[in-house]
């Protein structure tokens, strides 16, 4: 059994590390997930995440902050400022899926022209 | 025959030169022809729309709804808007990564392009004409600028408290040569005059509200209204009496509703004001709140489908056109301004970013930016009439804003 579970994991480590589905979003909700980085987060943070509104969201601003309280962030907004929650919108693993993209600077605007 | 010469390679090579001189001249005929036909023409029904995912804007006419050119290179274009100079020629586009462009809408061109901040949300062209003011986030503060060139005139960085600089929104003009605008960090609103452009007139009103997210000035130049985003109500200053100061209108407008989350800040502009009412997003609520711009209170609010973003009224005041924020952001609600009721829902598609009615109003143009589509809708039938491609398209302004104040 332990067995089977540590080879899930291991497939999942994998598998996350080249994009491919592994952590149970579908290529089309990733796809959907990165527009909504952009396009919406996007309109406070700026399309290219460099800020606007809210603080800038890319590698460099976001290093020093813990993985958990960026989850949290996202997870339940941050009350007195413009920041809303977004748990009623996405799911635990989505926003994990999200947080992972900001942290790895994976999460700005590729042209699309 | 007389005349009649035998066709000798020299004469048939007279002759193709002979051709090829009055194709080239034909050529040149029809080419200064054709510039002369774009060159002559009006701006008043032109239109850019912003690409915003591309840094272009689409140049379109409103008289048979086509794309006439696209200009790109214009920078980071989320969140971006537009004014026009006063001959309606050029538009100045204000960028979110700090770039100021003014673009010739005749010759399909970037004129200049200065890259005037870090980051930037708005900007505004002056009574005169001459002059265009940018609203900064970074570094927060107002940049001035001549409209001609887009020479620096003035800075007027934001400073509050203890050495803080504060993010600049709802920069508007006024009449008298005036600028007004709102500082998000630090709830003021200041009103510069520019009469003399080395030497700018400030004015300072502290304390108007949490977190201001917008301004408006009505069409008639006299109010200007920030939008509050870190508690229920509105700033208003009565620009003909700046002694009056600052005065909170529709306190408390949420009072005992819990707020619900905003996933995208509203907008606010001089197009709310319909008659003597004005309409407004309500914010955390889904409501459009109606005030009497006699008295500034509040006499209706209207339930909608989702946090109102855009709410503006048809030129003519008949209709109020409401889009909203995420995840709602695939429906446009119209309500009839006299009964105060929703007469229709559209749904254009997901992503409804933003909407302008053609001077008149008979038609109104609406961004749909994840169909890669502009709408014109009749607003009499309102029944869709055209779709337009564009890429990832916004905000959408029409050259008749240059002959509006606050616009």
């Amino acid at each position: 059994m332990w067995r089977m579970i540590a080879a899930c994991m291991l497939s999942a480590l994998s598998l996350s590390s080249v994009g491919v589905a592994a952590d149970g979003l579908s290529a089309e909700r990733q796809v959907e997930l990165r527009s909504l980085l952009q396009q919406d987060c996007g309109s406070c943070h700026g399309l290219t995440l460099k800020g606007g509104l809210g603080p800038s969201l890319l590698p460099a601003a976001l290093a020093g902050k813990s993985r958990e309280s960026l989850l949290e962030t996202v997870r339940n907004g941050r009350p007195g400022t413009a920041m809303p929650p977004w748990r009623p919108i996405l799911s635990e693993q989505e926003i994990d899926w999200l947080v992972d993209r900001l942290l790895a600077g994976d999460g700005a605007l590729h042209s699309t022209e | 025959m007389p005349g009649k010469r035998p066709i000798t390679p020299e004469l048939r090579t007279e002759l193709k030169t002979g051709a090829f001189v009055i194709l080239l001249l034909a050529a040149m005929l029809s080419a200064t022809l054709a510039s002369a036909s774009t060159l002559l023409r009006g701006t008043g029904d032109l239109a850019i729309i912003i690409e915003r995912a591309s840094g272009a804007v689409q140049i379109v006419e409103t008289t048979g709804n086509t794309r006439i050119g696209r200009v790109a290179g214009l920078g980071d274009l989320s969140h971006a808007s537009a004014v026009f100079s006063r001959d309606g020629r050029y538009a100045y586009v204000f960028g979110r990564d700090g770039g100021l462009s003014k673009v010739d809408l005749l010759e399909a061109k970037l004129v200049t392009r200065v890259l005037q901040s870090g980051n930037s949300i708005g900007g505004a062209i002056s009574q005169d004409g001459r002059l265009v003011a940018v609203s900064n986030y970074q570094p927060g503060g107002v940049k001035i600028f001549d409209a001609a060139d887009l020479s620096l005139v003035a800075d007027i960085p934001a400073e509050y408290g203890d050495g803080l600089r504060s993010k600049v929104i709802g920069l508007v003009d006024a009449p008298g040569q005036r600028f007004v605008f709102s500082l998000w960090d630090a709830g003021e609103t200041w009103v510069v005059e520019m009469r003399d452009p080395a030497k700018p007139v400030i004015r300072k009103f502290k304390d108007i509200g949490r977190n201001p997210y917008d301004g408006l000035i009505t069409p008639d130049g006299r109010f200007y209204i920030a939008g509050l985003f870190g508690e229920d109500g509105m700033a208003l200053l009565d620009l003909w009496h700046l002694d009056k100061g600052v005065e909170r209108i529709l306190p408390g407008y949420g009072k005992g509703e819990q707020a619900l989350p905003v996933y995208k800040m509203p907008h606010l502009e001089g197009w709310a004001v319909a008659g003597d009412r004005a309409f407004v997003p309500a914010v955390g609520h889904h409501e459009v709140l109606v005030m009497d711009t006699k008295t500034w209170r509040e006499v209706g609010r209207i339930p909608v489908q989702g946090q109102p973003v855009f709410v503006m009224a048809r030129p003519d005041g008949r209709q109020i056109w409401v889009n909203f924020a995420f995840p709602r952001n695939d429906k446009i609600q119209v309500i009839d301004s006299e009964s105060l009721t929703i007469i229709r829902t559209l749904t254009p598609g997901k992503g409804v970013l933003h909407m302008e009615f053609e001077p008149r109003g008979e038609e109104v143009w609406v961004s749909v930016r994840d169909a890669d589509q502009v709408h014109v809708y009749d607003t009499a039938s309102l029944e869709r009439r055209t779709v337009l491609p564009a890429h990832k398209p916004s905000g959408i302004f029409m050259t008749a804003r240059a002959h509006r104040i606050g616009l």
